[in-house]
């Protein structure tokens, strides 16, 4: 079954690129010149995201080096014993609108020490999987565009991470809890 | 952005000061500023990449047949959106997305973002459309995790694809919640 999923994934950008120019040669658009016409525009893209990538990257790990992940986590951690949530995943579920690699570690870490076919890997897959990391994809997006009122943006993101770990936990104990 | 960008600082130092941890702060301070030179560096070629190939797609005409197969769907969720060429960028990133493209799905959002600019009258404040287009993304639709089955199929486990199920319902339910949540917050900031 993985096998298949992942020459499926493979094989999907080469299909795509494929498709692109075979059509674009078919209608007779001059593939090479405009290929690197809109190619140019990336660097100046990747500039200017730049200054906001650093005031949210920087930001975000001053704060998980700070220390102050571990007072919200004394905060949230007995109400979610109470609920038979393991605390190991609670810092994975803190951490995972922050930042994207951050999680991945941290996902790998439990996995490491609870075992791949535990529980909590298990929740804690699920949550990786089904979510963003917040805070990187409003720096990158409204960063391109110089946006810097956000409006409801912010909200809405933290809002759907919190509904979305608390369905992760409720279907993955419909799944797997035993 | 200003209140909650002083905030996360300030409260680095003010738990520095009590967790003793002042020198991991400013070691981080440091290197996450190189950190992120880095990730805006290594977009740069996976983005002139994705443009290029855009661009043909778009001169051969092939973006705006997708863009009219989609359009009643995307004009429900983008209603206020004046120019439907955007609804093909906006459809290209949702699929790179669920596909799991992360690198071809963040040059087709920004495109959407532009794109979503020059409509814009207010050229500092996010309009309606870009924060559902906002909301999309970091919802982070997915079909199959692949990174996170990698690590689980690493780690030894039996039967990695058995998560792919509950995190396809868990994310399909978020994504949802997400643009009504975006849709019904809209009208209360201005």
């Amino acid at each position: 079954m993985i096998e298949v999923l992942n020459t499926v994934s493979a094989w999907i950008l080469p299909v795509i690129i494929s498709i692109i120019l075979l059509y674009g040669a078919l209608k007779k658009v001059p593939l090479y010149e405009t290929f690197t016409q809109g190619a140019k525009e990336g660097f100046w893209v990747s500039v200017k995201i730049l200054p906001y990538l650093v005031a949210i990257i920087v930001a975000v790990s001053m704060f998980r080096a700070s220390g102050a992940l571990d007072f919200l986590y004394s905060i949230f951690k007995t109400p979610l014993e109470a609920l038979k949530i393991p605390s190991d995943a609670l810092s994975l579920m803190i951490t995972r609108s922050l930042s994207g690699s951050a999680t991945l570690g941290l996902f790998g870490e439990i996995v490491n020490t609870h075992g791949a076919d535990s529980y909590i890997s298990k929740l804690c897959a699920i949550i990786t999987g089904s979510s963003e990391t917040t805070f990187y994809v409003i720096a990158v997006y409204f960063g391109t565009v110089g946006i810097t009122k956000l409006r409801h943006a912010l909200l809405v993101g933290i809002l759907a991470d919190a509904f979305g770990i608390i369905c992760a936990i409720c279907v993955s104990r419909l799944f797997f809890y035993s | 952005m200003n209140y909650i960008w002083l905030f996360l600082i300030v409260i680095s130092f003010v738990s520095a000061a009590f967790s003793g941890r002042i020198d991991e702060v400013n070691s981080a301070l440091l290197n996450s500023a190189n950190l992120a030179v880095k990730i805006a560096f290594s977009l740069v070629g996976i983005m002139c990449f994705w443009l290029g190939i855009v661009k043909i797609a778009q001169a051969s005409g092939l973006i705006e047949k997708f863009s009219r197969l989609i359009e009643p769907l995307m004009s429900f969720i983008f209603k206020d959106v004046k120019n439907k060429q955007v609804y093909s960028d906006i459809a290209l990133n949702f699929s790179a997305n669920a596909l799991g493209l992360t690198n071809a799905a963040t040059p087709f959002g920004i495109k959407s973002m532009q794109e979503l600019q020059k409509e814009n009258p207010k050229k500092d404040s996010a309009t309606n459309a870009m924060c559902t287009l906002l909301a999309m993304n970091t919802a982070g639709f997915q079909l199959i995790p692949a990174t996170v089955l990698a690590i689980l199929a690493a780690s030894g486990a039996k039967n990695p694809t058995e998560i792919i199920l509950p995190t396809l319902i868990v994310t399909s339910i978020t994504f949802v919640f997400a643009i009504f949540m975006s849709k019904i917050l809209e009208r209360y900031f201005k």
